[in-house]
């Protein structure tokens, strides 16, 4: 009967280690696919309210996850406005008031342009790996594709979100579906991530929707139009003086 | 005396002009003692209201408290101290803890303020005995409007999302236990009172307070490194509410009581005119000019003195039926943001008659002896024969 019980805890041990490992390896897998030196990217984002939905399209430049320039193109009332983030500062560039206005502390916390996202939520851009403690929970198929389920739980204080889940694509090791939850265990959003292509030898989904799952409406649907890794971006436009240009 | 009885005598022979004069005159009276007497009863039930529900005898604030910045809010707040507890527990003072969250009424998301308060404290009017709870479930009272925003009835659960102290989302359902009916909106808009102990667990800020509200055994001033605030400081928004109020209000009477003026100046001018053969009489009888001039002035104030008195006899019993019943306030009002209730009770002080009559007397003696001056210039001799000056 003893034999039988640590038999037992080490095949448990050794089986929940393996599954740590596991997901550690995955999830650096897919930071690896996601992250990249730099990328410029142009993007529609869609946000659906309860009466009606609206486009705004941008183009970004970033370096890492620490300096990040944002021109919005249209539609014409968001034309012109600009966000520059430099580590944890994030400055605004209004052209109708032509103002640069500094966004820090609890704005942060705001929505952007009425989206699902919040201004933290877009620029907490840290590796998953980092912030938090990967395990491997079991394989699921999502949409014809076999996926690793990953349950990730916060290792560092002061993340907005406790813990997440996150289906990872077994082939591509890009993600298809994240979950947030909060400290309760109550779903707070969800991602769904769709359109996987092939971008200069990377696996990438061009296709996100963003859901607040307590309140009604359709969410928030991120497009990636075009995307292009690891390009030469002058250093010049990751000051405030780029804002006003 | 002779004045006083030539300028009834003369009033009463005067007429329709008399009754015309006073009428407009009294029309004044009435609205300024009512337009004032709202605003008083207003202000009055406004600041008790206030006092009641939300302020008590003062406040003491966290040196970052500041609540018209929400952005102070997740900085403004300190433990509470030994002597602090033995504040709050000799019902001197009351600890309140604050913090940004949105409800999620019916899949809307709404943006509240959370507040945290003793179940048993008896300092302000909320009935806070009703966020005690046996159970793990967190129950919280609101006021009507909010329930009315929110379109929730007593007993209904709500979905709450807020941050810990750390920025983390929390989020859980929470039992509206009841529903209080209160006219201070910064007690019922926008924000939901659940207990001090529950909230202090959520936003992991344990035995922490933003601000307390103290009652009049509180002896007054900053305690510790809590700034106290007075019922004047935080009556000040009220105060100029409604002496904007008041001051819009005399624009409008002072216009009626204009009117009214202008017409006894008018009566004085063209009772002079028509009477310079008597002003030469009395001259040549041996007054004064100065006696003329008074006879005229003390004439034209009795207008003032009639219209008090009609004034007294149609308003008595209205504004003692409006002390009495209240006035409607039009839909909506308590919308406003500012301390108002579905009724109004006027409230007429002997300070406010007395003012008032003090008032429209004097500016009625001043319009009337502005004309008569002129009697002091006139030439008996010119005035008996009826010359024009």
């Amino acid at each position: 009967m003893l034999k039988q019980l640590i038999l037992s805890i080490t095949v448990s041990l050794i089986f929940s280690s393996i599954s740590a490992q596991n997901a550690l390896e995955i999830m650096e897998k897919v930071d690896k696919n996601m992250s990249s030196k730099n990328r410029i990217v142009e993007s529609s984002m869609t946000i659906h309210t309860k009466r009606s939905s609206r486009t705004i399209t941008s183009k970004s430049h970033s370096v890492g996850n620490q300096k990040a320039f944002t021109e919005y193109l249209s539609p014409a009332r968001e034309q012109g406005t600009k966000m520059l983030k430099l580590e944890d500062k994030l400055w605004i560039y209004s052209p109708s008031t032509d103002r640069t206005m500094q966004i820090s502390g609890h704005m942060l916390r705001q929505s952007v342009m009425g989206s699902d996202l919040s201004y933290e939520d877009m620029m907490d851009d840290r590796k998953l790996t980092d912030i938090y403690t990967a395990k491997f929970i079991k394989n699921e198929t999502i949409d014809q594709r076999n996926t690793h389920l990953l349950e990730l739980t916060a290792k560092v204080q002061g993340l907005a979100y406790y813990s997440r889940k996150i289906w990872i694509d077994t082939e591509r090791f890009v993600p298809l579906k994240e979950e947030l939850y909060a400290k309760s265990g109550q779903l707070l959003k969800r991602t769904s991530f769709s359109e996987v292509k092939k971008i200069q030898n990377r696996w990438f989904p061009t296709k996100m929707l963003y859901k607040d799952m307590l309140k009604q409406g359709e969410g928030t649907e991120f497009n990636i139009i075009d995307m292009k890794f690891d390009q030469n971006i002058p250093e010049y436009i990751f000051t405030k003086a780029a804002l006003k240009q | 005396m002779l004045a006083i009885k030539l300028a009834i005598r003369n009033l009463i022979g005067a007429g329709l002009r008399t009754w015309l004069n006073i009428s407009v005159l009294s029309v004044a009276y009435l609205i300024i003692i009512f337009h004032n007497g709202i605003i008083d009863g207003w202000n009055l039930q406004a600041r008790n209201d206030t006092q009641a529900w939300e302020i008590g005898q003062g406040q003491l604030w966290h040196e970052n408290f500041d609540p018209l910045d929400v952005f102070t809010y997740q900085d403004a707040h300190s433990p509470i101290s030994k002597k602090m507890s033995k504040l709050i527990k000799q019902q001197k003072v009351t600890p309140i803890l604050l913090t940004q969250a949105s409800a999620y009424p019916q899949g809307r998301m709404q943006s509240i303020l959370l507040k945290g308060i003793i179940p048993n404290q008896k300092i302000v009017k909320l009935p806070s005995a009703a966020l005690s709870s046996e159970n793990e479930i967190i129950k919280a009272i609101i006021g009507k409007q909010m329930a009315k925003n929110l379109k929730l009835k007593k007993g209904e659960n709500l979905l709450i999302r807020w941050r810990d102290k750390n920025g983390t989302f929390d989020a859980i359902e929470i039992e509206i236990s009841e529903i209080f009916d209160c006219d201070v909106p910064g007690v019922d808009n926008g924000k939901i009172w659940i207990s001090l102990a529950n909230l202090q667990k959520m936003i992991n800020l344990e035995n922490q307070a933003s601000y307390f509200i103290v009652n009049e055994k509180y002896k007054g001033g900053d305690f510790e490194k809590w700034k106290f605030k007075t019922t004047d400081f935080l009556l000040a928004d009220l105060n100029q509410i409604i002496e904007a109020k008041r001051g819009s209000g005399v624009v409008f009477y002072g216009l009626l009581l204009l009117i009214a003026l202008l017409a006894i100046f008018d009566t004085q001018v063209l009772s002079i005119f028509r009477r310079q053969k008597e002003i030469g009489t009395y001259i040549a009888l041996g007054m004064t000019r100065w006696q003329v001039v008074k006879i005229f002035t003390v004439e034209g104030s009795m207008y003032s003195i009639l219209a008090a008195i009609l004034a007294a006899i149609c308003g008595s019993p209205l504004f003692w039926s409006l002390s009495k019943s209240g006035l409607a306030m039009p839909a909506g009002t308590n919308n406003m943001n500012i301390a108002i209730s579905e009724r109004i009770f006027p409230s007429f002080s002997i300070e406010l008659i007395v003012s008032t009559l003090v008032f429209v007397v004097l500016a009625a003696t001043i319009v009337s002896f502005l004309p008569a001056s002129k009697i002091a210039k006139l030439k008996p001799t010119d005035a008996l024969k009826g010359k024009i000056q």
